[in-house]
């Protein structure tokens, strides 16, 4: 019999260990495919665990709206509406072309007596439908830059202003072009000397130059599925209070009243 | 007697570090964090409702921290960005505001030390805000922090003092004016230019380059502590898409349960949006 090769030999030995490891490995595979089918599995039974949550307190809170809307709560009864006197909207962009919605809810707010609304969405949409909107709406004037802050409270008729990205931080970059010429023109004093060579006072002033200059609101409504600003501008949120209402189309009255009563509560120390 | 509480005390802490790993390889199923930003409010209001010293809640506080710091780590959030001190804070009385720049320099130090939270997790710490403002002490101290730190890489934690975002976006803006008339003037002493009036020089991107946070990427979650619902000139320009939470616990009494569902919301919503954006 011939003896084997040192090849031959390397070639049985590394078969043999193949069968043993092809198993261990089969073994791995299937252990690995186990767990993350578990895990994925635990994962969405958490999700709709909490999901289920969401919907309880969701025909709670559809409960309580309806409870508030019809008045039979003493509480929301009296609401301190003078202490709101700028309020925002935040709308997302794919509900920004409902309409009748918008209209809707600058009805209520109208009712309630709030002087002056900021409308935003992103992308601007509710911009291009002003139009339409003042005219189906017609409690409202167009808010114009040139007006004073104190002035706007004082308008028999609810103002009515439309932001959008263009006024964010789009609108800082042209006011800094706007500070950026001045600047300039002034021969660039105190330039890398680390000293301040704007204020606070100035930016406000140069984005109301690039017509963006309207006032800080003091309640923010958002309505879309998330507790998210969506680029609302930034210069003008300094202490907003932020409130999430849930999707646009889902709006009830009472859940409006709830909002401004909990803002009416809120005492702020501005950071002392 | 000693040693078997505190081999008992050992055990549990074992176990319960296990139970949270494994809730953490669970949540990893889903969508993590990358940024998660903290308003650490009600401080004081917890020393009050305990009836405790003055500049106690602040201390429980840290240990509140450190711990939201370990959980945001340890689950794999990369960035994390805290809102220690405001420039309106500066309005407080003169000892409340030394007592917090004491407490500030003191939890500088012991980040610095080995065992600290930043060797374990190779954390590399910033200090975002006009550090201008800063007593010397606790400036420097800063600076040295920021230089230790600077080679870590695994994860960062930005430390957000003597900052408003207000002044973040002024600063912003300062830089980018001086950056294109250092340019001007470079034009300038080469050949005749008259900048046009008409014409934008600074770009959106060079004031956004210019921000103190410009180092690291739009949060995925503000967590604002005590109910509280408004931002207080906090990252106004960096979250136009974070989601904004604000439990009605106060900054000492927050831990993980919070914490977690914070994480559900968060991968609810981001799995919802995804949803949307794939049908568009």
């Amino acid at each position: 019999m011939k003896s084997l090769t040192p090849p031959l030999l390397r070639c049985l030995c590394l078969n043999r260990s193949m069968d043993f490891i092809r198993p261990k490995r089969m073994l791995y595979f299937w252990i690995d495919k186990i767990r993350n089918v578990l895990l994925r599995l635990s994962w969405h039974l958490v999700h709709s665990i909490i999901n289920l949550c969401y919907f309880t307190t969701g025909m709670v809170h559809a409960l309580e709206s309806h409870l508030i809307s019809r008045g039979l709560l003493r509480k929301y009864k009296s609401l301190h509406i003078s202490k709101i006197r700028y309020l925002a909207i935040v709308i997302e962009s794919e509900d920004a072309c409902r309409t009748s919605n918008v209209i809707e809810l600058l009805q209520w707010l109208a009712a309630l007596g709030i002087k002056h609304v900021s409308l935003y969405d992103n992308e601007g949409l509710l911009k291009k439908s002003k139009d339409i909107i003042l005219e189906k709406f017609d409690g409202a004037v167009l808010f114009q830059d040139t007006h004073e802050n104190n002035v706007l409270l004082d308008q028999p008729r609810m103002t009515l202003e439309f932001v959008s990205f263009y006024d964010g931080k789009e609108a800082v970059a042209r006011a800094a072009n706007v500070l950026l010429m001045k600047y300039i023109k002034s021969g660039g004093i105190g330039s890398n000397q680390g000293e301040q060579i704007f204020t606070e006072s100035q930016m406000s002033e140069a984005l109301k130059t690039v017509g963006s200059g309207g006032p800080e609101p003091d309640l923010l409504l958002i309505y879309g599925p998330a507790r998210c600003h969506l680029g609302f501008p930034a210069w003008r949120m300094r202490y907003t209070e932020i409130q999430h209402m849930g999707p646009l189309t889902c709006m009830t009255y009472g859940s409006l009243i709830k909002a401004i009563y909990r803002f009416t509560t809120v005492r702020q120390n501005y950071g002392k | 007697m000693e040693r078997v509480t505190g081999r008992l005390i050992q055990m549990y802490d074992s176990i319960v570090n296990f139970l949270r790993k494994c809730i953490f390889y669970v949540l990893s199923v889903g969508p993590i964090p990358n940024h998660i930003a903290f308003i650490m409010d009600g401080n004081r209001r917890y020393t009050k409702r305990w009836n405790l010293m003055q500049g106690a809640g602040h201390k429980v506080g840290y240990s509140a921290l450190m711990s939201m710091l370990k959980y945001c780590y340890e689950l794999g959030v990369r960035y994390v960005t805290i809102y220690a001190f405001s420039i309106d804070n500066f309005k407080r009385t003169p000892e409340e505001v030394q007592s917090l720049m004491d407490l500030m320099l003191d939890k500088i130090e012991e980040l610095l030390k080995d065992e600290s939270i930043v060797n374990r997790y190779g954390i590399r710490v910033y200090f975002s805000g006009n550090l201008k403002l800063l007593n010397e002490p606790v400036r420097l101290a800063a600076e040295r922090a920021m230089l230790a730190t600077a080679k870590n890489s695994k994860a960062v934690l930005s430390i957000c003092v003597a900052y408003t975002s207000t002044n973040e976006i002024l600063h912003a803006v300062q830089e980018s004016c001086e950056e294109k008339w250092d340019e001007i003037t470079l034009l300038n002493s080469s050949g005749g230019y008259e900048p046009d009036e008409n014409v934008n020089l600074i770009e959106l991107t060079d004031i956004e380059n210019h921000m103190y946070m410009a180092f690291a990427p739009d949060p995925d979650i503000i967590i604002r502590t005590s109910g509280e619902t408004r931002l207080s000139n906090f990252l106004l320009w960096q979250s136009a898409n974070s989601y904004l939470y604000s439990p009605s616990v106060l900054w000492p009494e927050i831990g993980f349960r919070q914490f977690l569902w914070v994480i559900l919301n968060f991968q609810r919503i981001r799995v919802y949006l995804d949803k949307k954006r794939k049908q568009l």
